[in-house]
Formats: C-alpha cells, structure tokens, sequence
C-alpha cells in the first residue's frame, strides 16, 4: 500500500516538474523571439517546411469535410425548406469550430511531429550540444524560429481550410443538389459576421498554433537522447497536442459565448 | 596515487579542484582533483562509465557540478554567467564522438557557420578560411557533401575544421578514435598532434584507445571511482609499478578493478529461495 502512495507521489512529483521544465523551456523561447529580427530568413525556412508542407493535406482535407457539411446539412436543411441556408451552415461551422480545430489536429500530426522528430534527433546526434559549445543559442537559432513559423502557419492554414471548405460546401450544395448560388452566397455574406465569427476562429488558431508549437519543440528538447526517446517523445506530441487542442477549443468557444 | 608533478607546467589552462558531480544516485566524481598544462596535448583516460565525457561537459560549461572549482583560463566556469560562458566557449573548440555537425548543411556551410554566426565577414573572406581549414583536415574536395555523406573519420576531420574557425585556445576532443580504421586513425593522430603544435594549442582528450592516445600525449590523466588514479607523462606510466596502472595498460580482466560486479555471497545467492534475478 506504501509502494502504491509512494510511487503516486513519485509519479505527480514527475509531471510537475516536467511541466515546470516547459514553462522555463517557453520563457526562454519567448526570450530568444526578439533576436529572430536580424535573422528572418530563418523563420522563413521553418515556414516553409511546416506552412507550406503542410498545406496539401490542409486544402484536400478541407475540400472533403466542405463536401460532407454540404450534403449532411443540406439534408438536414431540407427537411425545413430551409435549403437556402445552407451556405451559413457551412460556413458558419467552419469558420468558427471546424477549420481551427481541424487544422489544428492536421499541423499537430504532420508539422508538430515533424518538429519533434528533428529536435530530438538533432538533440540525439549532438547537434544541440555541439551548437551551444559553438557559442550558438539554440534557442535563438533552432527553437524560436520553429515556434514563430508555426504560430503564423497555424492561422493562416486555418483560414485556407475554411475557404477551401466553402468551396467543397458549394459544390456538393449548388452544383450537385441545386441549391441558388445566389442564396448560397448571399446568406453566407450576410450573416457571417467578421467580429463574432471570423474573429473567434483567428484566436482559437492563433492558441492552437501556440500550444502545438510549444508541446512539438518541447517534447524534442526535453526527449531521452536515443531512437526510443525521441519517437516516444513524437507519439506524445501528437497526443498532448491533439487533447490540447480539443479541450481549448471547448474552453474558448464556452468563453466567447458568454462574452 | 602516482602523480607526478614534475610533468606539470606551472602554467595549467585548466585547473579542476575537489569537483563533486553526481547522477541520480550515482556518484560520478568525488573529489576530482586535476591539471590541464598549457599548449600540451593531455588525455583521460579510464574505465568506461567513470564519467570522461562528463568531465568534457563540465569544462565547457554544459553540466554544473555540486561542488567544487573548475577554473579554465582563470575563469571559474560553473559560476559564469550565461553571456561569460558563451564568451570562453567562442575560445573552446570541442569535438563530439559523433562528429556533431549540422545535418541540413554542407561541408563547407557546417565549417563557414561559427564564423557567420559570430562575425560581420563578408563572404570572400570566410571562403578563404574556410577553404584553408577544409584543406588543413584534407577535405577541400569534399566540400558540397552532406554529413551524412561522410565516413565517421571524414565528419571528425570536417568538425575539426570547424571548430578551429574561431581560432580557439584549447580543442576538446571526445572519443576521437572510436570506430577508426587503421588509415583514419593515423590522419586523425597526426592532425592533433600537427594542429596543436601549429596553432599553439592547449588539446585534452578522452580516449579508450590506448596506444593511439599514448602515442601523441604529453600528458596522460586516468580516472576511475571519481577520481584520479595516476597523472604522469605516457613513460612515467609505463614505468609505474601500481597495480591499478598496471591493470589498465595491459588490459588485465580482474585486479584493482574487479571483474565481478558487486554482488552479494555467490554461494547464499545459489541457494537462496527468491525467484527474482
């Protein structure tokens, strides 16, 4: 019964000081994130291997939950005669819950497991070590340009989500089930509102890209040093990232409506 | 503990005082006391786990011990300040077992990157240095490969250039003949031996390998236990009539250093009732 409280305690003691460690680890990025000015060509490479990598499966994926919001809804709609709706239905959903959230749970699987498979493997390889004997920063040079990337691509991956989204909405809508484009558009126009809707959606994947960011390169800095550590270390990237980023969204959406 | 001190300059760049460092539970160092002479190529020596590279990292300012003085160049290095010790690492070259380099770069932009991370030198000039450096070690031709293009020899040699790009007072060298083929090794020997001489360098290395480091060392240290079992010229070891010496050079399996690990009574062990190993 004793080994059982003990190793509790062990336990709790350990994820304490793991998170701890995070938050040390995120103030000194934060920290370094200044010094990222003179040296933007580096954040413009991190943007590329997780922005631009990362935008095919966003835009496909995209495309099909657009189509199967187009036709669950219209269905749905349908039954009321509201068929004309439809365009708010879809664009609404995306906007404000579907295209940060999904987005979010595509860049944690493909960019944030990516970041932390690299940092870890540079960690296991001696990179990191070898830099900072070099009188280099990692975290000026290696953390902070990965977690500035991210925290721009996670935005704007979410937006082309959602556009793209609309589109695959209207295909299935307009040109397979005969919806008026003219509805279709118009509504969507008129009551998709910037502040309440496009806003909410912009904060939630500006969190998301944060906190993805910061678990992805974390894992990998903090990861045991060998195969087995660092691909333990992405498997929990992407888990931490996705529970993350599904429970902030509960968070924020209970937020932003209250407000 | 045969320490000779006559092989000592009076000038040491390193000077390491009653140093304490532990892991978890395991001791590494108790009460390490050691000299680095000046200019001289020194290596330590000893069994394996007794913490060499740990020691490498605690001169460069990676690991901070519990206690104790670890002086480089009479700075105190654990109480540096962050800025402090990234200044004394700019003059500390160190070379990994693995070489280290940055995986996403060349040769010739893993050389050109601690000049291009710390100087304002138009690019003519670092192309210069660069290609003296790359030539020093062998490698110009190899200049557009990726490390992973690299034998473990060439990618020790490509380190070597480029940890002498900031023209550093002393080179750390970790492990550098491991899993080297008789040609590789005797390039490597010969550039340590050539670039401390060349440059005036101060060299420490951490070695198993005991005829390669003994051939170029002025000054051999061997730990073991978290401390330091002998300290004297590669002759004045050979001539030792230390058991523990004596053990280690001719590769004795059992002597000071047992070949049991500890353990309890074998024979109470045989017959003991437990099922666990």
């Amino acid at each position: 019964m004793m080994d059982f409280i003990a190793s509790v305690g062990r336990r709790g003691l350990h994820i304490l000081e793991r998170l701890g460690r995070a938050h040390l680890f995120l103030l000194q990025m934060l920290i370094a994130l200044p010094s990222l000015a003179t040296r933007f060509s580096l954040v413009v490479k991190q943007l590329f291997s997780s922005g631009v990598m990362t935008l095919s499966i966003i835009l496909v994926s995209g495309l099909f939950v657009g189509m199967v919001l187009g036709l669950q809804g219209y269905n749905i709609l349908v039954g009321f005669s509201a068929e004309e709706s439809l365009g708010i239905f879809v664009a609404k959903t995306l906007v404000r819950e579907l295209g940060p959230v999904v987005a979010g749970l595509l860049f944690a699987g493909r960019a944030g497991s990516a970041m932390t498979a690299e940092i870890g493997l540079m960690k296991a390889t001696e990179q990191l070590s070898g830099l900072e004997m070099m009188a280099v920063d990692p975290f000026k040079r290696v953390f902070a340009p990965r977690f500035l990337a991210g925290f721009i691509a996670l935005p704007a991956l979410a937006a082309m989500f959602s556009a793209v989204g609309v589109f695959g909405g209207y295909l299935i809508g307009v040109e397979l089930l005969g919806v008026d484009a003219g509805a279709y558009w118009s509504q969507m126009q008129a009551s998709v509102d910037f502040k309440e809707d496009v806003m909410s959606g912009l904060i939630k994947a500006v969190v998301f890209g944060f906190v993805v960011c910061w678990i992805a390169i974390f894992e990998g800095a903090d990861c045991v040093p060998t195969s087995e550590g660092v691909s333990s270390a992405t498997t929990r990237t992407v888990v931490y990232s996705s529970l993350m980023v599904l429970g902030l969204d509960f968070l924020l959406t209970a937020i932003m409506l209250s407000v | 503990m045969p320490v000779n001190t006559q092989t000592l300059q009076s000038d040491s760049l390193v000077s390491i005082k009653d140093l304490r460092f532990s892991r978890g539970s395991k001791t590494i160092f108790d009460g390490l006391d050691m000299q680095i002479p000046r200019g001289k190529i020194t290596t330590i020596m000893g069994p394996s786990g007794t913490g060499k590279t740990t020691l490498l990292k605690i001169i460069g300012g990676q690991l901070k011990p519990a206690s104790g003085s670890v002086v480089v160049d009479g700075l105190e290095v654990p109480k540096l300040n962050r800025r402090d010790l990234y200044t004394l690492r700019k003059r500390l070259g160190m070379l990994f077992q693995s070489g280290a380099l940055l995986t996403d770069l060349t040769v010739y932009d893993n050389v050109a990157y601690p000049l291009r991370e710390h100087t304002e030198l138009p690019e003519r000039l670092i192309r210069h240095l660069v290609l003296m450096r790359l030539h020093a070690v062998g490698l110009r031709g190899s200049r557009d490969l990726y490390p992973a293009e690299l034998s473990g020899g060439m990618a020790r040699r490509v380190a070597l250039a480029r940890a002498l790009m900031l023209d550093p007072m002393m080179i750390l060298y970790d492990e550098p003949f491991t899993g080297q083929d008789p040609i590789s090794m005797g390039v490597l020997l010969q550039l340590i031996k050539t670039v401390n001489e060349a440059l005036n360098l101060t060299s420490l290395i951490v070695s198993h390998d005991l005829a390669e480091a003994m051939s170029i060392s002025d000054y051999v240290v061997i730990i073991s236990g978290g401390k330091v079992i002998a300290a004297d010229s590669p002759q004045g070891l050979r001539d030792s009539d230390s058991d523990w010496v004596r053990q280690f050079l001719n590769g004795l399996p059992d002597g000071p250093v047992p070949f049991q690990a500890p353990a309890q009574d074998y024979a109470s062990d045989l017959f003991s009732t437990e099922s666990s190993a």
